[in-house]
């Protein structure tokens, strides 16, 4: 089992990375977590996001959330706030995500093909 | 909703919303009384007669994008449908409680789910909200307060590594406590 002393180790780990990487530009992912969105899976996707940016190491990248957006029928709605401007994904899977993090945010190309308009 | 886990969620956003700061959220399973019981007791705004009379009807809402608010009356169909029901209080000023109960054993009846996805996915985007969370089974507990995270993390507490810490281990003492998954 975990144990309070594991989550101090991680803290030092944390405060350790995150004093090397200041002033790098921030990427923000921002979720939908209307009920719609929640019905549709959007717990999945932003967890997914945090797991992935935990596992690759990614810092300034920041995931926030949103309520609903009016575009319930393309839940899980993700915006990505990036240098190349606002990005709008429609029906953003887990697997989505994981692309999207490596394709969009991580390799700087949008895919075009998820986009969605509001 | 495919899990009590999401409507739980749900309410919580309601919490964010009216500018909580803590949700205390309470799972009871009596096996023996053959009920389930959730309660989510929040510190935010509350809501005056006329609202609290409103909420459970599908086409009131609050938010302004559009105008049918589902999530209460989601959950109280839920509820209902297995021979339970809720209830909500709420003071003006002093917050919010919302109790649902359900028949354990009713067919029906959606599985509790995930919580420990629920509760991180919770911290991992509302930095000024504490969580408290109490699982009881047949007298049995785990308990989770994210205050006593943030004692030891301080201003890491959402860093994504932190997040993925705590879902586990949340995961980790549900599974343990041997109760509704």
């Amino acid at each position: 089992m975990k144990t309070v002393e594991d989550l101090r180790r991680l803290r030092e780990e944390v405060r350790n990375m995150t004093r090397l990487r200041e002033g790098e530009a921030e990427v923000r992912i921002v979720v939908g977590m209307g009920t719609c969105g929640i019905a549709a899976g959007a717990r999945e996707t932003l967890n997914t996001f945090v797991s992935e940016i935990a596992e690759r190491g990614l810092a300034n990248v920041v995931v926030t959330q949103t309520g609903c957006v009016g575009l319930c029928e393309r839940e899980p709605v993700v915006e990505v706030n990036a240098g190349d401007g606002r990005t709008l994904y429609g029906r953003v899977t887990p697997e989505k995500a994981r692309r999207i993090l490596l394709t969009h945010i991580m390799g700087g190309t949008v895919i075009e093909e998820w986009v969605t308009r509001n | 909703m495919e899990e009590l886990a999401l409507h739980i969620l749900d309410l919580a956003q309601n919490s964010i919303a009216a500018g909580a700061t803590e949700i205390v959220i309470t799972v009871v399973e009596a096996n023996t009384a053959n009920s389930l019981r959730i309660t989510m007791a929040d510190n935010g705004r509350g809501m005056d007669r006329e609202v609290l009379e409103a909420v459970a009807d599908p086409f009131f809402t609050t938010r302004t994008t559009r105008r049918v608010g589902l999530g209460i009356p989601l959950l109280k169909a839920a509820a209902e449908q297995c021979e339970g029901s809720l209830t909500v209080e709420s003071v003006l000023g002093q917050g919010t409680t919302v109790e649902v109960y359900f028949k354990h054993d009713h067919v029906d009846r959606a599985p509790l789910g995930d919580m420990a996805a629920t509760i991180a996915a919770v911290i991992a985007v509302n930095p000024s909200i504490e969580v408290l969370y109490r699982h009881e089974v047949d007298g049995r507990e785990f308990t989770f307060d994210s205050r006593e995270v943030r004692a030891i993390c301080e201003d890491a507490l959402q860093h994504p590594k932190i997040i993925e810490w705590l879902k586990e281990y949340i995961a980790e003492h549900e599974r343990a406590l041997g109760g509704e998954q």
